[in-house]
This record gives C-alpha cells, sequence and structure tokens, in this order.
C-alpha cells in the first residue's frame, strides 16, 4: 500500500503534495538554502539558520506524540539535553565525531522514549503530561551528579574549525540539521497519511472507542512515544557542538519545553506542516528579540501569542488558512 | 545527642517547615487541579506575583509582610475570578480545555514572569520582618521563626479553608462541582459561578502563599519554575481533591528532600521526590493519600 | 436459531470498591440469537458489556467466545475475533470524518490486510447499510443523534462482528427512528450476526428479543420468553415498583 492511496481516504488532504512533490521540495528548498547562506557569507547566519532548525525537528517531534496521539509531553527538554549530553559523553569516553553521535542519541532517545511510553499506559492526560515533568527533572538532577560529563559546572567541547567541503563549521552544523529537520518532517508526514496516523487520530479522540474498533492502542502509542523520544534526542545531539560549552542549565533550559509545546500548537498541532510554521515563525521571533531586545522579551512574545493562538485560533495558523469548519 | 542523629533530627524539622511552605503554596491548586479540574500550571507563577506585591506592599506601607499579603488576598480574587472567566469563554465552554487551556495557562505563566522581570527587574527581592533573625534553640534542634511563622500561618489558613469547604454550603458545592455539575443545577446553583468563585480561592490562595515564601527566601521572577513540578507532585500524591492529603504530602515531600540533602547533597534533593512520584504515577495513579477513584 | 453456543459467560463477578456491580454471571448466548438485556439503572448491564469487551477485567468467572476463553485479552484482540459493541453515549472519533470513523476498525480489524481503497470501499458499505452514505465527508459533529447511533452501528459491523452488543441504541430515539434501528438490526441479524440488545424501550425489546435476560442490582433474575419474562412478578416489582 502506498501512503498516496491512503492520504486519497481523506477529504482534506494534508497539503495537497505527493510524496515525490514533498521530497523534490524539501531537497530543492535545502539546496537554495545552502547558496543563499553562502552568498550571504555571514557566520552569523548559519548559526541563526541552525537555531531555528532545531525548533523545526523539536516542534515536530513533539507533535507526533502531542498532536497526532494527544499526549502532551512537558519534558521536551529533558529529552533533547538527553541527546546533548550522548553526544558530550561518547565524544569525551571514545572520542567519536558528531555524527555517530547523532545516531547514539535517536537510539537512547527512542528508549528513554519506550520507557515514558509505559507511563502513557497507565497514565492518561494531565497525570501523562506531569510525569514528563518530572522525568526531566529526575534527568537533570542525574546529569548535575555526573561528574564524568562536567556535572554542574558543564563540559566544553572543542570543534574543528571547519570541516571540508563545508566553508566553516558553522556551515556543516546548519546542514547536518538540515538534513535531520527534513527527515524528522518527512517521518512525521508519512505518519499522518499513513495507517498509524489514522490509529492515532481515533486513539486521541477516544481511547476506549478506538480500542473497541481494534485498534492496539498499546502498541501505537509506544510507536509514537518512541519515534518522538528519538527524535527530540536528536534535535539535542549537536547542541554541545554548536554552543561549545554545554552545562545543565543551557541543556535542560525551560524554554525548550515550553517551545516545544508552543511551536506546533500555533502552527497547528496534528499537522505535519503547523509544527513547521510555527517553529520557523517563532524561532526567527526570538532570534530577532534576542539581538534588539532583550531575552526576556522574547519569552513574553511567546507567552502573547500562545495566549491569543490558543484562544482564537486553536486549530493554528494551518488551521486559518484552511479555514476548516471542524475543530 | 549523637550528630548524625541531631543532623537527622534537624534535617526532618525543618522538613516539616519546608513541607508546610509546599502546603501552602500547592492548597490552591488542590482546589483549583484537584476539586475543578482546571490544569492551572500558572499557579506557582501567581504565588510569585503574590510574593512581588507583598515586597510592594510591605516595604511602601511598612506593614508586616503577612499581613500585607492577606490585604491583598481579595485582590488576588479578583484576578482569579477574571482568569476563570477569561478560561470558560475560551476552553471550557467549548470542551476544548485539554491541550489548549494547558497552552493558555502555560502562557500566563510567562506573560507574568516576564511581566515582573520587565518591571521589577531579574534581581532577587526580599522582606525582613523584625522576626525574621530569631531562632530558638532545643539542644541541638533549631526553630528559626523565619520559617516557623509562615508556616504555622500556612497552616492555619489551610485549616480553615477545610473547615470552610466541610460546614459550609458552598464548600461542599465547591467539592461537588466537578463531579457532577447535573446536580447542582438540579439544586438552582450555577456551576460556573461556583467555579469562578472556587478559582478565585486557589489564586488568592496563591498570593497568600507568596506572602509566606517572601519571608522565608528571597524571590526572583523565575522562582515559581522549581515549584512547578513539585506542587503538581504534590496535589497527586496528596490523592487530589483532598486538602488534608495535600498537607501531607507536602510534608512528605519536604522532610525527604531536606534528609536527602543533609545527608547526600542538595544536588540529589530533586530525585527523590521527583523519581517518588514518579513511582505514585506509575504504581498507584490516585495517590498516596487519596482513596481508590 | 439455535445454533452452537457462540458465547458464554460464567459466573462473571465485579466489584467497585465494596460495591457489588455483578455477581456471579451465568449467561449463554446462540449464535444467530437475538436476546434482549434489560434492567434498571445501576443492575449491571453496561458493566457485563464493558467487562466482556475487555475494558476492564472482571473480579471472578470467564467469558468464553467462539470456543476460546478471553481472559486477558485486549479489547482490541477481542474486537479482531469478531466481538463488537456500540457505546450508550455514541464515541465518535471527531477530528476524523465520518467514512474515516469506519474506515478506522477495517484499517486495525481482522482483515488488515484490506488495502486502503478497499477499507474505503468497504466503510462506504457499511455507511450504506446503515443508511448514512450520503454524509460519509461529514464530521460527527454534524450529525444528528440518530445519525451519531448509526455511526456507533457502522463501525461497529466494519469489524464484521460475529455478535454485537447494541448498548442503548435506541435512547432518546423518537417512534420512527426507533423502528428504522429495529429494521437495522434485524437486517443484520438476518446476515447472521448475533445480537444483544441492551434497551429501555420496552417496545423495541419486546419486538425485537427471542430471548430476555433480567438484571437486578447485579443478579440475573430472569431468563427465557420475553412474554414469560415481562409477566413475572419480580420483573415487574424491579421496574415498577420499590
Amino acid at each position: 500500500m502506498t501512503v498516496k492511496t491512503e492520504a486519497a481516504l481523506r477529504p482534506r488532504p494534508a497539503l495537497p503534495a505527493g510524496h515525490i512533490a514533498f521530497w523534490g521540495g524539501a531537497a530543492l528548498l535545502c539546496l537554495a538554502l545552502v547558496a543563499g547562506f553562502r552568498v550571504l557569507d555571514n557566520e552569523y547566519a548559519w548559526f541563526a539558520g541552525y537555531f531555528i532548525l532545531q525548533y523545526v525537528l523539536l516542534a515536530t517531534a513533539w507533535n507526533i506524540l502531542g498532536g497526532y496521539a494527544g499526549y502532551v509531553n512537558f519534558g521536551a527538554a529533558g529529552f533533547l539535553a538527553v541527546g546533548a549530553y550522548t553526544t558530550v559523553a561518547l565524544r569525551k569516553a571514545f572520542g567519536l565525531d558528531l555524527l555517530p553521535c547523532i545516531a547514539a542519541a535517536a537510539c537512547i532517545g527512542g528508549l528513554l522514549g519506550l520507557g515514558t511510553g509505559w507511563l502513557a499506559l497507565r497514565l492518561k492526560g494531565v497525570y501523562f503530561a506531569i510525569a514528563t515533568l518530572s522525568l526531566a527533572v529526575l534527568l537533570h538532577t542525574i546529569v548535575v551528579n555526573w561528574s564524568f560529563v562536567g556535572g554542574s559546572r558543564g563540559a566544553y567541547v572543542l570543534r574543528p574549525a571547519s570541516i571540508p567541503p563545508f566553508v566553516s563549521y558553522g556551515e556543516y552544523l546548519f546542514v547536518v540539521m538540515l538534513v535531520l529537520a527534513v527527515i524528522g518532517v518527512g517521518i512525521a508526514r508519512g505518519i499522518e497519511g499513513s495507517r498509524l496516523g489514522m490509529g492515532l487520530a481515533a486513539l486521541r479522540d477516544d481511547e476506549r472507542a478506538a480500542e473497541a474498533a481494534g485498534v492496539p492502542t498499546l502498541r501505537l502509542k509506544l510507536v509514537a512515544t518512541t519515534l518522538s523520544g528519538a527524535l527530540m534526542a536528536v534535535a539535542g545531539a549537536p547542541l554541545s557542538h554548536y554552543t561549545g560549552y554545554l552545562n545543565p542549565e543551557a541543556a535542560f533550559g525551560l524554554a525548550f519545553s515550553v517551545n516545544a509545546i508552543a511551536m506546533p500548537l500555533i502552527g497547528g498541532a496534528g499537522t505535519w506542516f503547523g509544527p513547521v510554521i510555527g517553529a520557523v515563525l517563532l524561532a526567527s521571533l526570538q532570534q530577532a528579540a534576542t539581538v534588539t531586545i532583550s531575552s526576556a522579551a522574547n519569552l513574553m512574545i511567546v507567552g502573547v501569542v500562545l495566549v491569543i493562538f490558543a484562544a482564537a485560533a486553536p486549530r493554528g495558523i494551518v488551521g486559518l488558512i484552511r479555514g476548516g469548519r471542524h475543530r | 545527642m549523637d550528630p548524625e542523629l541531631a543532623l537527622l533530627v534537624n534535617a526532618i524539622i525543618s522538613g516539616l517547615l519546608l513541607g508546610s511552605l509546599y502546603a501552602a503554596a500547592a492548597a490552591g491548586l488542590a482546589i483549583s487541579f484537584g476539586m475543578l479540574d482546571i490544569v492551572n500550571i500558572a499557579h506557582p507563577a501567581l504565588v510569585v506575583l503574590g510574593a512581588f506585591a507583598v515586597v510592594v506592599v510591605s516595604g511602601g506601607l511598612g506593614l508586616d509582610p503577612l499581613l500585607s499579603a492577606v490585604l491583598l488576598a481579595p485582590g488576588f480574587w479578583l484576578l482569579g475570578a477574571g482568569i476563570y472567566t477569561a478560561y470558560h469563554h475560551f476552553f471550557e465552554r467549548r470542551g476544548d480545555q485539554a491541550l489548549h487551556g494547558l497552552a493558555f495557562f502555560f502562557g500566563v505563566m510567562f506573560i507574568i514572569e516576564v511581566g515582573l522581570v520587565m518591571v521589577f527587574g531579574a534581581d532577587q527581592r526580599y522582606v525582613d520582618p523584625s522576626y525574621a533573625s530569631i531562632t530558638y534553640y532545643f539542644g541541638d534542634i533549631d526553630l528559626p521563626l523565619r520559617m516557623l511563622v509562615p508556616g504555622a500561618s500556612a497552616l492555619a489558613t489551610i485549616g480553615a479553608l477545610a473547615l470552610y469547604l466541610r460546614t459550609t454550603f458552598t464548600g461542599r458545592a465547591i467539592a461537588a462541582v466537578a463531579q457532577d455539575p447535573e446536580a447542582l443545577r438540579l439544586l438552582a446553583i450555577d456551576p460556573v459561578r461556583i467555579k469562578r468563585f472556587a478559582f478565585g480561592i486557589s489564586v488568592a490562595l496563591a498570593g497568600l502563599a507568596g506572602g509566606a515564601l517572601v519571608v522565608v527566601q528571597p524571590i526572583d521572577p523565575w522562582s515559581g519554575h522549581v515549584f512547578i513540578g513539585r506542587v503538581f507532585a504534590i496535589v497527586i500524591m496528596g490523592g487530589m481533591a483532598s486538602l488534608s492529603g495535600c498537607v501531607l504530602a507536602a510534608l512528605a515531600f519536604g522532610v525527604a528532600e531536606n534528609v536527602t540533602a543533609a545527608f547526600y547533597g542538595p544536588s540529589w534533593s530533586p530525585a527523590v521526590a521527583f523519581g517518588a512520584l514518579l513511582l505514585v504515577l506509575a504504581f498507584r495513579p490516585q495517590g498516596l493519600f487519596g482513596r481508590a477513584a | 436459531m439455535s445454533g452452537e453456543i457462540l458465547l458464554r459467560a460464567e459466573g462473571v463477578g465485579k466489584r467497585f470498591g465494596g460495591f457489588v456491580a455483578l455477581n456471579g454471571i451465568d449467561l449463554e448466548v446462540r449464535a444467530g440469537e437475538r436476546l434482549g438485556l434489560i434492567g434498571p439503572n445501576g443492575s449491571g448491564k453496561s458493566t457485563f458489556v464493558n467487562c466482556l469487551g475487555g475494558s476492564f477485567p472482571a473480579h471472578e468467572g470467564r467469558f468464553i467466545f467462539d470456543g476460546k476463553p478471553m481472559a486477558g485479552l485486549a479489547p482490541h484482540r477481542r474486537g479482531h475475533l469478531g466481538l463488537a459493541r456500540t457505546f450508550q453515549l455514541p464515541r465518535p472519533f471527531n477530528s476524523l470524518s465520518v467514512l474515516e470513523n469506519v474506515t478506522v476498525p477495517l484499517l486495525f480489524g481482522p482483515a488488515r490486510e484490506t488495502s486502503p481503497a478497499e477499507a474505503r470501499a468497504r466503510a462506504m458499505a457499511c455507511l450504506e447499510q446503515v443508511e448514512l452514505a450520503g454524509r460519509a465527508a461529514q464530521h460527527p459533529r454534524e450529525l444528528t443523534q440518530v445519525d451519531l447511533r448509526r455511526l456507533e452501528i457502522a463501525r461497529a459491523i466494519a469489524l464484521r462482528p460475529r455478535l454485537l452488543v447494541a448498548d442503548e441504541a435506541m435512547a432518546g430515539l423518537s417512534h420512527t427512528e426507533v423502528a428504522q434501528m429495529l429494521e437495522l438490526l434485524f437486517r443484520l441479524n438476518a446476515a447472521g450476526t448475533t445480537i444483544i440488545m441492551i434497551e429501555h424501550v420496552m417496545r423495541a425489546v419486546r419486538e425485537f428479543s427471542q430471548r430476555l435476560v433480567v438484571f437486578v442490582a447485579g443478579n440475573k433474575i430472569a431468563d427465557g420468553d420475553p412474554n414469560e419474562v415481562l409477566a413475572m412478578q419480580d420483573v415487574e416489582e424491579a421496574y415498577l415498583g420499590r
């Protein structure tokens, strides 16, 4: 079976783009972005771009569990930090390069997600959300007390000045995150049109009715938590290389958890495109605010925009564009 | 006394004092989250807002901070009633509270905190009531009034509230409103009005807790963050809608944290409390001190 | 009528705290049968369905469906084995269209090798059976009460069940709507589906049931020919007297 015919079942398809069109478009977009940034020739642009892309991936990952399955994860920062610290630990222990560290982060994040999924079997709604928050605090405490990765003082990561054929290390990181973000969005989009997506939507709307309709809710939830956890950890894996220095305060920053929720909601939770729009908009806004005003102002922006959208446009920007009658 | 034992006893006693502060911060949430089913994630931020208001009022008028908190309570009640009105209008009425209501309170939390940063700056604030520097000693055991006075006031307030909920008609309506709104309608009580009134009380409690908090420790606009997990954990462990369960859970939380900090260092104390919460959630979701649903 | 025994409940008991919701229920249902299950509110009817469907475990006894014990099977596995139910209050998937609502059990049901196109066609056929095909593209929030109940049944029969439990499918429906719903259930039964009808609408139960079972306070107090059962002293007391 193909995703395409299955998507045809939906009266309102998730944006009218076929498989080939999506991947082709994504590839073109990537090339255009890299080419454009090279023309700009500004080292800061790569870092700003990385900042936004990392949120695209984080928001997309959160959306797989929160938007598709309806399980709110308050502990996104915990998953992201697990990815970041996987890199720090593996680099220090075995001197591994970034790419294998990212793969390892995906595995560990996935395992942690699977563990969270075990909680989701027993806990519904807000209890699950609180459990994920606790999990993040627990992980934070462990990292603070783990002196191998620097404990509360943090750890410095020496990174190469550049990796050929990239002009700078900033460009390299940007491209890595770009590819990861496209893969993440592609996975989310694939889920949305598939049998899995339909089953998750059913269990999000009514878990008991879904069970009665033959949906193996238990297995689907585990798939969603695992995928979501793996992708969040991947979003964090290059963080230490990006900042050059990683401490628990930065890795477990509340801004990650809040943005992971706010971005999909503002863009449109439950659609693959929503988190992308939300992340690009909010992250750009925050980048701009950090540069021009203050870091307090950027959180204020997130707060105000979040309240307005939650109240006035619960289906997010994607919902506004579609103008659907249904909620 | 054996020094190890003295350390333990002191840790337990200061844990109980810390726990009564936690109880103050969590009691309002036991009403909004436990009884009304409103996931007010901004509750700790409202506590911090209360603390800042107390700093301003007690500093400006030269009043005792706890007295200032009591004077401010009606204002916080109004604020709470206002927040509930908006929440009800946009979310509860539409049956949309799960995801978007949560997002709403998340946003409110950030608006309060960042607003505080913009008005007061990111610096720490504190108050210095006359009793703050007095400590009673019983042998090896210390009893600082800086902890004892706010803790005792908090427990007294919660006791009075519990009495109110148990004995008055409105109080019992509040306890019943989430379980059975239809029954209230049959008694010609508007559940929305009851919930607005009760949510106002919960926010007024947040304001009072802020007064207690700022007596105990200096606060900054972000102080609420360390309480988010704790207060929800306490309400859940306490069995949601039970004020007595909430107080017991808060005391247990305080003691567990302090004993861990005394023996293994303060950096481990969150792990014990939150580990306990995860275990409770996984194996006994109805809470340690609650009845089976 | 008298096919082999499809469902057997053996001493099924369920407690909530100290409250005994079901007290050692024994019940046999034959393949192809139309069974009515009645009882006052709180008599344990819905608890019985929930235990049967696997929403929560029974404390005592067991269900044997089609020769297989059901203990420990997750609800969706029971659905795959041919046990379908509707809910007392309709529980549609609100973010999915009517057609998609019915597609879900087809995608995840016993015949999950079905291709999406096939699933869609089958779902449409199910909707036609319940006369809801015209609303396939709409969303559940746009449906009337009777259409929501039709959707419940369409979603249940999409599992191609051997046993369908219709939990108060007629509640709140008008006279004509009840008649339509009855006709639908008769048709399903004629096509080979065994049906347990849980109902308060007496006229419908009397017309539909070949056999009538009465629960009172968690006990089965009667089981037999509908007219005889309804004439029994105990049943009348349970319903009218107090």
